[in-house]
């Protein structure tokens, strides 16, 4: 295995935001019944003509610019043509030779390494429609189609086989979903579609330059079927190899419920797509001054921004990275900063509390109900004493699940803290009563059984007793 | 005079002064069709209630004292490749032998604004693929003046239906001289406008960057008329182009002293029927005797116009054709195994052998391996034929030259022979290919068979066509001149 | 100039199927249309652009607005098969 290296590129398919098509006034609109969003274009009908939406190429190259790459002054549409009853006319209107942006790059991080891919091109496309099929495509007797997505507009996203572990890959797609996510052009949700990706692998002996027989991985719809998908190709090719094997060039489809990579080539027909240049759309010509116009409207991005993060609010670097993932989360953490300004308090509560109840109820943060200021005010409630940490646990978890204020959840539920002496004492006084072994123990030297007396008083009060003061109010008591 | 046989601005002040009424002027061009429509075969699908109503809603509001448009309540027949609304349109190809559009054209807005009453659809080869319309999925048209012979193609249907009377105007679709040569082998008028003048949406695709609407008519005038009605920039085109559309009536002057006219001699070869040249020759004296300046010139690049369409034209419509399939509209082959199959059945079947011919070449053209040597080639070449066109209407007006080599052929002379059945189109080719404008007009007989000269302009220069164009019919006296 | 093994993958490139008669009858008519094409070559088209567009336009765009959509039954009075909403097509594999 260690002898192998493996070579990786991505082809990333991401769908943009706007509001319609990327040829005609549909709407792009998720979740329609099956053919409502149709219009006589998306629906590749006799005679309809494509128009470009402007709002695509400006996505388009926003995107591309946040990926470093060099937006081409002069671009075109072309025609790829397959056959595919999802297509409804049969070819895609795509970009070939002169895709809008060339040339950029991204930097990724793994186990503290950095490095940089590159990224050949960005193109513009539309997507296809969707067949919907009773179980398997394969044993279903007929399919349906819904051509509600024909249209969408896409950009591909084409890197350099700049990878070599699935690692690497992962953290690739990981970036350049942020980075896009950053933009606004795209929400990236792999689960809805807006974010595909497919894989070309291929292995060599380490230290040989040249490349290998690569095959193209289809149907990774998670970021851990990516890198389990590529983890067994590597592994099968390699196997191959070993066995003095060929690898064949193909593609291949992975298997999620198997977790193999399955050829498609018995399906697959000699590929020639016979791209032409698109007759029914007149070229782009994108000035200097639209490029900059657009790139005035870019937002700081994942990379400067954890920079800052570090920098300004002294964050260790994990945490600046983490919470610089995705734009929202780096909002909501700003914003709780701007109204409490301990940024390390904060971090540990975002990272913390807040995520852990986030993956255990599967919430993104553009859904968390605790509004930055409820955060920041349960926090000035723990500063004053008005709750303990362990309270405040409580009112968190009350607050991600109804979006209660924290004052109100304290009020509610009467978490008030007990700093009452009179009110401790008397608690004190029954605990020593009740638990003279464990006194003894400690008037013996056994600092242990405090301890234990401690939250004895803690559970006779539900928690709320302030723990300063009932420890202070049972070593007076015990004669210490 | 049949009001049938009437020419449009004659009809249009009969109907003004309220002479007659659009109700009686369309039935006269229903009783025409069904007298002759069984001989002629021009039309695939009549209209007729639909016509009588649009024609009595014109009447309603002529009576109204409502400003009505010029063409209000003019019969015309459309070619069966542009969409209309609620009304079948076939392409003459049994794979759209039942489509209906749930959308108009933007022609057919345009026709609808003008209140012009539209007749039907006529034939045509099928998906525009052809020059004589026997390549019709469903029968020939005959050409009203011989009907052994052709009509000419694409647009047969349109220009035998004018010239018979069954339409005092039609549309029709022009990609290598589907306009030009018809209305030559008919004996009328027939236009393709500059690319772009005239939006493409709804006109079923065969080659995108070659096709073009345009009209037939009995005479100049009429021409004119029709280009007022059709012509302008519609954004729903992305090829259509903003321009400040004229009246194209103010060129109607018959004025045309000192214009340059250039005759290229590659247009005059051996190629063309001796007979054919003179009546060419004649035409260009009337235009001396009329003050233009005439003189030969060269176009260096014509005999690679015909081997550079038939591979640029192929390729798109390898592409255009793809859409059918048997999925979404149209016939479907039934009892198919798969998808891919049924595809394959669905074209087979569906398609007539010259679509499945062109098809196939298309698909050679573009494929891997041969993209470079035939397409890309072809597109290159496209470049020289323009040029060739750009110098020499730097230094002329107008080109002149004959539509067709010869007059309209006998059915079934040329069906065997694709390459010959090509050759027909050698002199409106080039045209396309460069994107500019020409007109066709008759121009004198042979053996009782129209000849026709084409008059080819600047891009946008219809104007001047138009002016050029008049002149000659006002001069000669050639014009108008329709079979029984 | 074109065989009956290319004419045969054309015509799977095309979703067409052809008789054996239809076959050798197009391989015959190709070859002879393509002939006359070989005339192209004869030129030379060094530092020639290629022509896709005799347009000089450019930029042609639309606004991001959403216009109307097709009636749903519209969408499938011309289909073949539907059921429902949907496009009915035979099995894909």
């Amino acid at each position: 295995m260690a002898q192998y290296e493996a070579v990786i590129g991505l082809e990333v398919h991401v769908e943009l935001k706007t509001g319609t098509k990327i040829f005609c006034p549909s709407s792009t609109e998720f979740g329609a019944a099956p053919n409502h969003h149709v219009c006589p274009v998306c629906l590749g009908l006799p005679g309809v003509l494509p128009v470009i939406n402007r709002k695509v190429v400006e996505y388009a190259i926003k995107a591309a610019l946040a990926l470093n790459c060099r937006i081409a002054p002069y671009s075109k549409f072309d025609r790829k043509n397959y056959y595919y009853p999802d297509l409804p006319k049969n070819y895609q209107i795509s970009q070939y030779d002169l895709p809008i942006a060339a040339n950029g790059y991204l930097e990724i991080e793994v186990n503290g390494r950095a490095k940089r891919i590159g990224i050949t091109r960005v193109h513009m496309e539309e997507d296809a429609g969707k067949l919907v099929h009773q179980g398997s495509i394969s044993t279903t007797p007929y399919s349906l189609v819904d051509y509600n997505r024909t249209g969408v507009p896409l950009i591909e996203i084409v890197s350099e086989p700049d990878m070599r572990t699935p690692e690497e890959a992962a953290a690739y797609l990981e970036k350049l979903k942020a980075i896009i996510q950053y933009t606004g052009v795209s929400d990236c949700k792999m689960q809805e579609g807006s974010l595909r990706c497919d894989a070309n692998v291929s292995v060599r002996p380490a230290g040989q330059t040249g490349l290998g027989t690569k095959t193209e991985i289809k149907n990774m719809n998670s970021f851990k079927a990516l890198q389990r998908a590529l983890q067994y190709e590597i592994e099968r090719q390699i196997d191959l190899l070993e066995q003095g094997e060929q690898v064949v060039q193909e593609t291949r489809t992975w298997d999620e419920d198997r977790g193999v990579t399955l050829s498609l080539r018995s399906k697959e027909e000699a590929h020639d797509y016979r791209y032409f240049p698109e007759p029914d759309l007149v070229p782009m010509v994108i000035s200097e001054e639209w490029v900059n116009e657009i790139r005035s409207t870019l937002p700081e991005l994942p990379d400067r921004r954890k920079q800052r993060f570090v920098r300004d609010y002294g964050l260790p670097a994990y945490d600046a990275a983490v919470l610089t993932s995705t734009r929202e989360l780096a909002d909501y953490f700003e914003r709780c900063v701007e109204l409490y300004n301990h940024p390390k308090t904060v971090s540990n509560w975002v990272m913390g509390d807040l995520s852990r109840m986030m993956n255990a109820t599967g919430t993104e943060i553009g859904d968390v109900c605790i509004r930055p200021e409820q955060l920041a005010g349960m926090l000035q409630l723990l500063d004053k004493g008005t709750i303990s940490g362990k309270i405040a646990k409580t009112v968190f978890e009350e607050m991600f699940r109804t979006g209660k204020d924290p004052e109100a959840i304290v009020k509610e539920k009467g978490l008030v803290q007990i700093s009452d002496q009179a009110v401790i004492e008397k608690v004190v006084e029954e605990v020593i009563a009740n638990n003279t072994k464990s006194v003894e123990d400690y008037l013996s030297g056994k600092e242990r059984a405090l301890g234990f007396l401690v939250g004895q008083v803690m559970k006779a009060t539900k928690g709320k007793a302030n723990p300063g003061l009932v420890n202070k109010l049972l070593r007076e008591k015990l004669g210490k | 005079m049949q009001l049938y046989h009437m020419t449009a601005h004659r009809l249009q002040q009969m109907l003004a002064k309220g002479e007659i009424s659009a109700e009686e002027l369309c039935r006269s061009v229903f009783q025409r069709i069904d007298e002759v429509e069984e001989k002629i075969r021009a039309y695939i699908t009549l209209d007729r209630e639909n016509a009588l109503q649009q024609a009595k809603a014109v009447d309603k509001a002529r009576r109204a004292g409502e400003q009505l448009p010029p063409l209000a309540g003019i019969p015309v027949a459309v070619k069966d490749n542009i969409c209309t609304k609620g009304l079948r349109t076939t392409c003459a190809s049994k794979i759209l032998y039942n489509y209906v559009p749930p959308y108009d054209a933007t022609v057919m807005e345009l026709l609808h604004d003008a209140q012009m009453v539209l007749l039907g659809k006529t034939n045509m080869d099928e998906f525009a693929m052809g020059s004589s319309c026997e390549n019709s999925g469903f029968y020939p048209t005959c050409n009203p003046w011989d009907t052994d012979r052709v009509p000419g193609g694409s647009s047969g249907g349109s220009a035998a239906a004018v010239a018979a009377g069954e339409a005092v105007l039609a549309l029709g679709s022009d990609t290598g001289g589907s306009i030009r040569l018809p209305a030559a082998y008919c004996g009328v008028v027939g236009m393709k406008p500059t690319y772009g003048a005239v939006s493409r949406y709804g006109l079923v695709a065969y080659a995108s960057s070659l096709d073009q609407i345009g009209p037939f008519a009995r005479d100049v005038t009429d021409c004119a008329l029709m280009l007022n009605v059709i012509c302008g920039h519609d954004p729903r085109d992305s090829t259509s182009v903003p321009y400040d559309k004229p009246d194209y009536r103010t060129f109607l002057t018959g004025e045309i002293k000192g214009m340059k006219i250039g005759v290229p001699r590659e247009y005059m070869g051996e190629g063309i029927d001796s007979a054919v040249r003179e009546i060419i020759n004649k035409a260009v004296r009337v235009f001396t005797d009329l003050g233009a300046e005439v003189e030969e010139t060269s176009l260096p690049h014509s005999d690679y116009a015909l081997p550079a369409y038939y591979l640029i034209a192929p390729a798109e419509a390898s592409s255009n054709l793809a859409r059918y399939d048997g999925v979404r509209y149209g016939y479907r082959a039934d009892k198919s195994e798969d998808v891919v199959d049924m595809f394959k059945k669905t074209r087979s079947e569906g398609f007539g052998p010259e679509v499945k011919r062109r098809i196939m070449l298309g698909t050679y053209a573009l494929s891997a391996g041969y993209y470079d040597a035939y397409y890309n080639k072809a597109l290159k070449v496209r470049t020289l034929i323009k040029r060739d066109f750009d110098r020499a209407l730097e230094k002329y007006d107008l080109l002149l030259a004959p539509t067709a080599p010869g007059t309209a052929f006998k059915r079934g002379e040329k069906v065997d022979d694709p390459l010959q059945m090509y050759m027909v189109d050698i002199c409106t080719l080039a045209v396309n290919l460069a994107g500019i404008p020409a007109i066709s007009v008759p121009a004198g007989n042979v053996s009782g068979l129209p000849v026709g000269m084409q008059l080819m302009g600047k891009p946008f220069g219809e104007g001047e066509i138009l002016r050029a164009a008049y002149a000659f019919e006002q001069c000669s006296g050639i014009c108008c001149q329709l079979p029984d | 100039m074109i065989s009956i093994k290319e004419v045969e993958h054309v015509a799977l490139l095309a979703r067409l199927e052809l008789s054996e008669e239809e076959k050798e009858v197009y391989t015959k008519q190709l070859s002879d249309i393509l002939e006359h094409a070989r005339k192209l070559q004869d030129l030379d088209t060094e530092g020639v652009p290629p022509t896709a567009h005799v347009l000089p336009l450019q930029n042609v765009f639309r606004e991001d607005r959403v216009g109307e959509h097709l009636d749903i039954e519209d969408v499938l009075s011309n289909a073949p098969e539907r059921e429902g909403d949907f496009f009915k097509v035979p099995r894909i594999v």
